[in-house]
């Protein structure tokens, strides 16, 4: 069926199956940020925006996207990098593959919530697993981007 | 020398590759290969233990978009073994491609090869198996001469001699011992004997394994994939397959976590052997359910410990013996469980005066393990550790302090850890370091909150190795550029721990320039210099040594070309980075200018290639501390607070030191209070998905604290040893320690959930 959306702020239309799932829509449009880690909606991995609102696109199919705004991280680099410097510094990247999911989620809260406490900040990104870093350094990052931001 | 300054090294670098990973650029395997190539899916055994009798695959390749399906006799009948280790491997070679005889549930039935995901799912369940169910070995404490065989096939073949024998379902067994352990412990005032179980935790990297495989323009089989051992996976396709090295050429891209579970060539035979048959291009992405099942976790193993002690907490004898379960395939059985006598007992070397240190690895009928970080010294610590605590507590000494009493330092030789010296140990500093920091006087009492909630701590330490001695090689390649700028080529694989980055910080040092001044590459079979991969906490410790050495042999070839320049000998110049200078003279000539020369008329090379291996592996050590909150009516566990501090001689970048501190102690928290592995009656796993497989998530690990106390390993490159390992050790320990301190109840069988916790009942002794 056909679906039209925005996808990174430009206007897409597509034909896709039924059971598409907006994960896999969204990798073969090219946003390879896109990243599965589950089967279980259960990792935060595949988090994209939609109408500005964090969502799995692993258990949102493609269809539900027709009429709606879809933001990858392909489309949010530079708001992400006001952000992700700081996580550099820590070294918290690490092996990478959680970090597209972390800094979308990252980047709603930041929206939502400009001046996050550390608590705040963990509860918003408890839905993003990562098992390299501990999670300590991802937070000091945030925390140090929030504190050079405030002074 | 311990206190130089350094440039480059000894510094926070940010990552090479930070950048790309943080704004999320397609690096990864899936990332970087085509979509048009076949989709591989694995049919995978229902029951535990089985044989195959009929497998119709008719109807199955009907379905439009199916290419073709493999199944037991479409496939190379030599054995082999995927575990990545150096050849001769000590796994035994007990697999095939696919085997009629289905060893766990979840072991290949058929391989699925189509144009798309979906063809292919529709295929797998169209194939029609029949098998004859065989009764299985489930628990592993009846293993050994039971009456059902594991591997009753006649071509198992051991590469190594370890004390394997499939038809007592063993895959290795041996002894080890310095002193009359028999006679010290009759003669000590105080015997404990416990015994210890943990079990096969899974690494839950969050890539999970997977491969492309195509042919390239000649003709060679090209295989991309996330993996930390690309030579060895050379070796082991080239005997799975039947076809030589020299036909194949593998390379890792950026990969999405390895913790060990990709120092095992998981997947990479299945679409290799698609491509083979079809001449097609083809991918395997591992489902989550397949990692959990059919991965390579932790070997689960039990460790009966007794301990003979002084009254005054003198620890004179350690006696160990440990069953570890390699599952249905011995890959890393023979050589984990080394580590779970050789790395723990050597932590009080300090007093002891005899040891014995036996082990039998057995095959059952679930899912094979492999490599995990820690690799069988993080289930060895958490019985030593434990037992070490019960001593403490029985006989009412502190337990900082009976580890002070007992414990490894430095110039000090370990019997129990091959004869090695402690040439560089600050675990004494570590100890009195974690005390301060951490407040141990006022944390170690219980503190009972007034709510049914309980505040205590406890304490561990551990250690671990660099590299595999004797064993290891690493190597490393460093060329000039005309413009002064450098490449490194390693075959080391950078799993998102940051190797290529300090490497580079390395090589930054030697050669006097700027960390960005270096270009890393790695690994490629064709393109790398030999290296055994990333694992064994051999990255910086022994490729890091062949990067420095290699260094110093380019420094030798510029000097050459510049004395050409300058008219004197090589002798007479010395390298200073951007340039090279006549002793004693103002004459000198750029390192742009040499690199030109040398592309001009030219007969020395730029580049050197050099190999380093070590007969030694130094222990990095490391004392960790936890304080809980315990809740007494629902055995609820919050971690307060963790706090580590680890001796990895020099820690070359400190950041990555410490965020490598920080996920090892979240991954061993996780072990200890929420990971559990559990089978139904059948043998069918029971976690498999991240609903029931629970790892921390960021309110899970409290407050985190790591700080490092230096020490200086004279064979180590700028006296660094490792990190990545020994991280994961301390948390089963220290957190069992503190929940006994709140309840009175040893637990020694992981994890401590909260169920068990609010079960449990004092112990009667």
């Amino acid at each position: 069926m056909e679906i039209t959306l925005m996808l990174n702020g430009k206007k897409i239309t597509a034909n896709v199956e039924a059971d598409t799932i907006l994960l896999d829509f969204l990798r073969s449009k090219g946003c390879l940020s896109v990243k599965r880690g589950c089967e279980t909606s259960g990792c935060g991995l595949c988090t994209v925006l939609m109408d500005g609102k964090p969502i799995l696109s692993c258990s949102t199919l493609a269809v539900r996207a027709d009429g709606h705004e879809i933001f990858t991280l392909e489309g949010l680099r530079d708001e992400a990098s006001d952000f992700v410097d700081f996580i550099a510094d820590q070294g918290a990247d690490q092996c990478g593959f959680c970090n597209p999911g972390m800094v979308m989620n990252t980047i709603a809260l930041l929206r939502e919530n400009p001046d996050p406490t550390d608590d705040q900040i963990r509860a918003f990104l408890a839905g993003n697993l990562c098992r390299c870093s501990g999670y300590d350094g991802q937070l000091r990052g945030i925390r140090n981007y929030l504190n050079s931001r405030n002074i | 020398m311990e206190h130089q300054e350094y440039k480059s090294v000894n510094r926070s670098v940010r990552k090479k590759d930070a950048m790309q990973l943080l704004l999320g650029s397609p690096v990864y395997t899936d990332d970087v290969t085509p979509d048009d190539a076949l989709v591989v899916k694995i049919l995978r055994s229902p029951h535990a233990n089985a044989i195959v009798e009929k497998i119709d695959t008719a109807t199955a390749k009907k379905v439009p978009g199916v290419v073709d399906i493999y199944t037991w006799e479409d496939v190379p009948q030599t054995r082999f073994a995927i575990a990545g280790q150096t050849y001769p491997e000590p796994s035994p070679y007990d697999r095939l491609i696919i085997d009629r005889h289905v060893r766990f549930v979840g072991d290949v039935v058929a391989i699925v090869a189509a144009e798309t995901e979906k063809a292919a799912l529709k295929a797998m369940k169209l194939i029609k198996a029949d098998y004859t169910v065989l009764e299985a070995v489930l628990d592993f404490r009846s293993a050994k001469d039971n009456a059902v065989l594991v591997h009753p096939e006649d071509d198992w073949f051991p590469p190594c001699e370890v004390g394997g024998d499939p038809k007592r379902n063993l895959v290795a067994s041996e002894v080890d011992a310095a002193g009359d352990v028999d006679a010290v412990l009759a003669d000590c005032d105080i015997v404990l004997d416990r015994t210890y179980h943990t079990k096969a935790f899974n690494q839950t990297m969050m890539e999970t394994f997977r491969t492309y495989t195509s042919f390239d323009r000649y003709g060679r089989l090209h295989v991309v994939a996330s993996t930390q051992i690309v030579f060895h996976t050379r070796r082991i396709l080239s005997r799975a397959l039947g076809i030589p090295k020299s036909r194949i050429r593998v390379e890792k891209p950026r990969i999405g976590g390895g913790f060990g579970a990709k120092q095992t060539a998981v997947c990479e035979v299945y679409p290799a052997f698609v491509t083979l048959k079809t001449g097609r291009p083809a991918k395997l992405i591992y489902t989550r359910e397949e990692s959990q099942i059919a991965g390579s976790p932790r070997h689960e193993m039990e460790v009966r410990v007794r301990l003979g002690a002084d009254k005054d907490g003198k620890i004179r004898a350690l006696d160990l013996y440990t069953l570890s379960n390699t599952g249905a395939y011995g890959e890393h059985g023979p050589t984990t469980v080394g580590l779970s006598g050789h790395k723990s007992i050597p932590l009080y070397t300090g007093s002891l005066e005899a040891y014995r240190f036996g082990y039998d690895v057995v095959y059952t009928n679930l899912q094979a393990a492999g490599a995990y970080r820690g690799y069988g010294a993080t289930q060895g610590i958490f019985a030593v550790e434990s037992i070490v605590s019960e001593l403490a507590e029985k006989i009412g000494m502190d337990p900082t302090e009976i580890r002070d009493r007992n414990m490894i330092r430095e110039g000090m030789v370990m019997p129990a850890y091959y004869g090695e010296t402690a040439n560089a140990c600050a675990l004494d500093r570590c100890m009195e370091h974690c005390r301060q920091i951490f407040d141990w006087e006022n944390k170690y009492p219980v503190r009972d909150m007034g709510n049914g909630k309980v505040r205590c701590a406890g304490v561990a330490m551990a250690m671990q190795g660099s590299c595999i001695s004797n064993v290891d090689v690493g190597s490393a390649t460093i060329k000039l550029s005309e413009d002064g700028t450098y490449n490194l080529i390693i075959g080391a694989a950078d799993m998102g721990t940051g190797c290529d980055t300090i490497l580079a910080q390395m090589a930054a040092e030697c050669m006097e320039c700027d960390v960005d001044d270096i270009a890393v590459f790695g690994a490629d079979t064709d393109v790398s210099p030999y290296d055994s991969g990333s694992y064994a906490s051999s990255t910086t410790y022994i490729t890091g040594k062949a990067v420095e050495k290699a260094c110093g042999d380019l420094k030798k070839r510029i000097c050459t070309i510049a004395a050409e320049m300058l008219g004197c000998t090589a002798e007479e110049t010395v390298f200073g980075g951007d340039c090279v200078q006549q002793r004693d003279k103002d004459e000198s000539v750029s390192l742009t200018d040499i690199a030109y020369k040398a592309q001009v008329g030219n007969t020395t090379a730029v580049e050197a290639t050099v190999t380093h291996t070590s007969p030694i592996s130094p222990p990095p050590f490391m004392v960790g501390m936890v304080e809980i909150e315990l809740d007494k009516l629902t055995g609820q566990v919050t971690i307060l607070d963790y706090m580590a501090v680890v001796d990895c001689g020099i820690p070359i970048n400190p950041a990555l030191a410490r965020i490598q501190a920080e996920g090892g102690i979240v991954q061993g928290i996780g072990h200890t209070l929420m990971e559990n592995v559990t089978y139904d009656a059948k043998g069918k796993p029971i976690e498999s998905s991240f609903m029931q497989y629970k790892i921390p998530t960021r309110l899970d690990m409290g407050r985190l604290t790591v700080e490092f106390e230096n020490s200086f390993e004279p064979t180590g490159p700028f006296g660094a040893k490792s990190i990545g390992e020994i991280v994961i050790n301390t948390p089963a320990p220290a957190i069992a320690h503190a929940v006994y301190r709140a309840t009175g109840v040893w637990h020694r069988e992981l994890p401590i959930t909260p169920e068990k916790i609010a079960m449990s009942r004092p112990d009667s002794e």
